[in-house]
């Protein structure tokens, strides 16, 4: 019993940390722009497709490879950015809603058309493979490198939010949208730059976490609740809720999985609803 | 155009869509069920056209109903053992009814992604169900041995789906006519109101909360028969009528037909069922890429869908003409 | 003897920031009232919590000597209490008839009507047809609500609430951003309000307060400054000093 606990709660903070990567920039993005944006899983699948091909086909190496997936799905977010989303800030949330899911549906087909039905597969590296000994247990050395790379970059981005001038002006424009355009912020580069980061940051946690979440070209449909989850339940525009909200998924969802597999994600679900009906913005929510 | 201002009397173009499944009934017997799929279709985005279109509820979670009263006919039949239709439909309304009360009385007070999000954790709550109680629901196989009995002991569900054409047409005439009244109505009225300026629909002292409580119901009711008569119709209940999958296509279907203009609900699942029919089955890959980029196209240029063109395209036209008439009454 | 509309000791903070500070108003049934005092002084959210869409930190709210403290924005409505907005608040999408007939149809309670069409309420639209008249907004029924010119919104938003035929009227600076010749026929359609309505008006502009009120409280950082008759208001050394010479500048 306790064994499965420690290997629960240890799948589960993987899982979680891998939420999160995936969905923080949903949550900031959602918050900043108010834009619903249900395609972001796209960006998360993207990240995984460049990491298993460029391995694959170029032979690069993970961690260059890693670094590509942020860096090519960032710099591709910011043609979708400028080309399309731009248009539909501050449009209403049906038409945002039905222009994410066109995206989603095109980026699928286009998925399915370049590679085909299989999922990607990652080859991961020597030093990443087999398991690491700790505390008298056996733990999938992968798995431990997922969290304390995520956690490097999570501390990483708070730092950011916390103490830089990018994120000192993204919290004042979640906070006060139009006071922040009036006191001179450019809402059209810190929207831009925070859009990318936050898709660049979801490409890294598709690709990180493709032996978790198998990428394949129905993954933005197949995952988009649980991204959702991590942000409505996190609360938008908040760094701190989502991490709770996806480390809280993570090792829900593994331990539904595990001990009471016939209820599936039921109960997930159900906490989901108990805790919007409870906090409607969410635990740490700036704006519904 | 609904309200105070509007003209009530049937126009004759109101009656195409009936003359057009007439027609299709005797000209193209080797489609009736495809036919049938069609107008149960044309149902289910008529009840999403009522909260989404009229009262601004943007969900992603319709199929729940839709879902919950194809279940509920399936089951009735294939374990309860009553096959009689109207039987099925009616406890498919109702469960429906029930369904949609009870979530709506809990969601509806919430909105923006929060109501998103509930309107989907409850449609894949419904789907974890039905995926898992596979003793009740046939699981992931579905439920099959759905049976129904001859309609009023006469008209028995033909193998060429000529009986299930007509009653599936007849129950969507009886739906559209209640979703008519309903839009030309103070209440339909009142629903635009809540929807372009819930505020000020507080502010003249409407119980906004309880009027959308009671539409949602009512799209509730509608979806479930719509879900009931696909699974008379199928003879036959798979796991693809709940979920976010059903929500969006049906989504999708009503704006490519225009949303909130009664219509968009007959002209977007034609269109989209017939091009899905003959394209998705060999080009699956082709089909979302296309119907993605109209679903973007439409979004950034076409607000209105397929109707809303021909609106404009017609507004163009007027705009041309009455000039020419005017000069002509001045010269008189 | 019942006040229109009282309140006692409402306050109401947003955070560290308080708005409404223990506020004590009475006003009178028919009365003439005006509420001013410098922008961000709490005027809106005074009206905001009367009508029930902010509810107070603290205190209490009586309509005709009925506690709404906690009653839902439509149960005030029905108790009569009618508000227009600030920033202009209409069915923007909606026929000019209709932002109108709305309010009737839900005074009347033929809102809730599913089943007869809802042109055939010929009292309604009767009814509509003839408040838009009276606001010199009868040729203007068919057009949608934002094709209107700002100032004729402004009066279109004051014809909603009338069809509520409210007997307290809140009137949110009913003249905010109409051209100053044109603010006089808002006042003159306020002048026409019956006397039995009692009226209170938020407004900026000095000329149209004094000529309309009877009492005018002022109101500066969530407190009641004084509360007079318009001569006792003008002579207010304190007045003057937070809030007419500012104004006069
Ligand atoms: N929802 C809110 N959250 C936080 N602060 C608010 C909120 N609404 C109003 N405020 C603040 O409360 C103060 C009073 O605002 P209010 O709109 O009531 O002022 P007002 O007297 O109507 O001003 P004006 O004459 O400009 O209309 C302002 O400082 C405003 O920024
Ligand atoms: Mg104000």
């Amino acid at each position: 019993m306790l064994s499965s606990v420690v290997s629960v709660a240890f799948h589960g903070v993987a899982y979680g940390m891998i939420l999160y990567v995936i969905s923080v920039g949903l949550s900031v993005t959602m918050g900043l722009m108010g834009f619903i944006n249900l395609a972001h899983g796209v960006f998360a699948m993207a990240g995984g497709f460049v990491l298993s091909s460029f391995m694959a086909r170029f032979g690069v190496p993970f961690p260059l490879a890693v670094l590509s997936a942020f860096v090519l799905v960032a710099l591709g977010s910011v043609v979708l950015e400028r080309l399309l989303y731009s248009r539909l800030y501050g449009a209403g949330e049906l038409t945002q809603v039905l222009f994410s899911i066109g995206l989603i549906l095109v980026s699928m087909a286009s998925a399915r058309l370049i590679f085909g039905d299989q999922a990607a597969r990652v080859l991961l590296p020597d030093y990443l493979r087999g398991q690491l000994h700790m505390m008298g247990r056996d733990f999938p050395t992968y798995r431990v490198f997922i969290i304390f790379f995520s956690l490097g970059i999570i501390l990483l981005l708070w730092f950011g939010v916390e103490r830089t001038r990018w994120g000192a002006m993204v919290r004042a424009a979640v906070d006060h949208r139009a006071m922040a355009q009036s006191v001179g912020i450019n809402t059209r580069l810190l929207f831009m730059a925070t859009f990318a980061l936050g898709s660049g940051l979801a490409g890294l946690g598709g690709a990180l976490g493709a032996d978790i979440l198998p990428v394949q070209w129905a993954y933005p449909f197949e995952h988009l609740v649980y991204f959702l989850i991590v942000v409505a339940v996190g609360g938008l525009g908040s760094l701190r809720g989502p991490f709770i909200a996806a480390l809280l998924i993570g090792v829900a969802d593994t331990a539904c999985k595990y001990w009471v597999p016939e209820f599936g994600a039921f109960l997930v679900y159900a906490a989901t609803i108990g805790i919007l009906l409870w906090r409607p913005m969410g635990l740490f929510g700036v704006r519904a | 155009m609904s309200g105070y201002s509007a003209d009530t009397r049937i126009r004759w173009t109101e009656w195409l869509p009936w003359v057009a499944a007439g027609l299709f009934f005797f000209l193209m017997p080797e489609y009736l069920s495809l036919g049938a799929r069609i107008l149960i279709f044309i149902l289910f985005a008529l009840s999403l056209d009522l909260i989404l279109g009229y009262a601004g509820i943007v969900t992603l979670g319709h199929s729940a109903f839709f879902g919950l009263g194809a279940y509920t006919a399936g089951i009735l039949s294939a374990r309860l053992g009553v096959n009689d239709a109207f039987l099925q439909l009616a406890a498919a309304a109702g469960m429906s009814a029930l369904l949609g009360m009870l979530t709506g009385a809990v969601i509806l007070r919430t909105r923006a992604l929060t109501l998103l999000m509930l309107t989907l954790a409850i449609t894949a709550i419904l789907l974890e169900i039905a995926n898992k109680w596979s003793t009740m629901t046939g699981g992931a196989d579905g439920l099959s041995g759905v049976q129904v009995s001859p309609l009023l002991g006469l008209f028995k569900f033909d193998l060429f789906g000529r009986t299930a054409f007509l009653y599936c047409l007849i129950v969507l005439f009886a739906a559209w006519w209640v979703v008519r009244r309903i839009i030309y109505s103070p209440y339909g009225a009142m629903l635009t109101g809540i929807r372009d300026n819930a505020a000020r629909m507080h502010a003249i002292g409407a119980p906004v909360y309880w009027r959308l409580v009671m539409i949602y119901t009512v799209s509730a009711t509608m979806a479930g028969v719509a879900g009931a008569l696909l699974t008379q119709v199928n003879q036959f209940v798979g796991l693809n009528v709940l979920g976010l999958e059903p929500s969006g296509d049906i989504l999708v279907m009503l704006i490519l037909g225009g949303v909130g203009r009664l219509y968009g609900a007959f002209v977007g699942p034609v269109v989209y069922i017939v091009v899905q029919d003959t394209l998705a089955k060999q080009y699956p890959e082709y089909w979302y890429f296309g119907i993605g980029v109209l679903l973007i196209f439409v979004v950034l240029f076409a607000r209105g869908g397929i109707l809303g063109i021909f609106d404009k395209l017609r507004d163009k036209w007027l705009s041309h003409s009455r000039p020419k008439s005017s000069a002509r009454a001045s010269a008189r | 003897m019942a006040f229109a509309l009282q309140t006692e000791k409402l306050c109401k903070s947003f955070g560290a920031l308080t708005v409404a500070d223990h506020i004590d108003f009475r006003l009178e049934p028919g009365a003439r009232h005006a509420l001013i005092g410098p922008n961000g002084a709490g005027k809106t959210t005074f009206v905001n919590m009367l009508t029930g869409v902010l509810a107070p930190t603290s205190g209490s709210i009586f309509l005709n000597d009925q506690e709404v403290t906690n009653t839902s924005q439509a149960a005030r409505v029905r108790l009569g209490l009618g508000r227009t907005f600030q920033i202009t608040t209409l069915f923007r999408s909606l026929p000019v008839l209709d932002n109108v007939a709305l309010a009737v149809a839900e005074r009347t309670g033929v809102a809730k009507r599913m089943w007869r069409s809802a042109s055939s309420c010929k009292d309604i639209v009767e009814e509509s047809q003839n408040l838009l008249g009276v606001l010199g907004l009868a040729d203007d029924a068919a057009s949608a609500a934002q094709d209107l010119p700002y100032g004729k919104q402004r009066l279109l938003e004051i014809a909603v609430t009338l069809g509520l035929k409210p007997k307290v009227l809140l009137l949110d600076e009913p003249a905010a951003g109409v051209p100053s010749h044109d603010s006089g026929k808002v006042l003159q359609q306020l002048e026409k309000l019956s006397s039995d309505i009692a009226v209170l008006i938020i407004e900026h502009d000095m000329d149209l307060v004094f000529r309309f009120a009877q009492r005018i409280t002022v109101l500066v950082q969530g407190q009641v400054l004084v509360e007079g008759t318009p001569s006792e208001i003008a002579g207010d050394k304190r007045v003057r000093d937070v809030y007419l010479g500012e104004a006069h500048v």
